[in-house]
């Protein structure tokens, strides 16, 4: 109420717009990190922990 | 008994975006490599409960959540640090993002509460669905999708401020959007 259509209707494709650049960013701040891939120490440690004996046999 | 290296490797595929998620919680690079390490330590240890064929994914975000909110939360806030360290782990994005826009984001993402935040991020760059992340946060479907919607609305609202001549590159696009006739 108030607000004329046009201003209204231009609202929502702004917030629609906003909404797809805040999915953007969050993406892209993301990926950025997994593009990073697996750090060679976080490597070496899984690597040495799928190796070890359990001591379980 | 050593590990099945069919399970290594889809623990291996999963650590870039659990460090990621990892990140996302502590704000800090080296506090998320550490949780990271101790939830891969834990999942080693008891693999056996993880069952072959179910989401490898699912199951370690669980266990790096549940580490997270048991031991990290409590120290989170004595060295948060939005901007320094994770900024600098962060490579540029020249064409995709400003670099000032880049930081704004995070910041409003920081301001955040950490339920609304995590949701955000599991279902928006994760890329899990609505049940994944609900089974990863231990709540119903309907509250992740009630976090997400509140996360970006809050977000929207903390950066629609400048949405306009700021949120993004494209000026001119916004300018026709928000009605034009600004000169």
């Amino acid at each position: 109420m108030g607000k004329p259509v046009a201003q209204r209707r231009s609202e929502v494709r702004l917030g629609r717009e906003v909404q797809a650049r805040i999915g953007q960013q969050l993406r892209a701040m993301y990926d950025d990190v997994v593009s990073q891939g697996v750090p060679q120490h976080i490597a070496d440690l899984v690597g040495r922990l799928s190796e070890q004996d359990d001591g379980a046999a | 008994m050593k590990l099945d290296p069919a399970i290594r490797d889809q623990v291996l595929a999963t650590v870039p975006s659990l460090r990621a998620f990892a990140i996302s919680l502590c704000g800090n690079i080296d506090r998320a490599d550490d949780l990271v390490q101790e939830t891969l330590l834990r999942a080693l240890a008891h693999i056996d409960s993880f069952q072959p064929g179910t989401n490898m994914p699912a199951w370690l975000f669980t266990i790096l959540r549940n580490l997270f909110r048991s031991e990290y939360r409590k120290r989170r806030r004595e060295v948060e640090d939005a901007d320094g360290r994770y900024a600098e782990t962060l490579k540029s994005h020249p064409e995709q993002t400003g670099r000032v826009e880049f930081s704004e984001f995070r910041a409003a993402l920081a301001k955040l509460p950490s339920d609304q935040r995590e949701a955000l991020i599991l279902v928006g760059a994760s890329g899990f669905s609505y049940e994944d992340a609900a089974a990863i946060c231990g709540c119903a479907v309907g509250t992740i999708k009630s976090r997400v919607n509140r996360a970006r609305t809050r977000l929207a609202d903390l950066l629609a401020i400048d949405s306009v001549d700021d949120f993004g590159p494209d000026r001119a696009t916004r300018a026709v959007l928000a009605g034009g006739g600004r000169s």
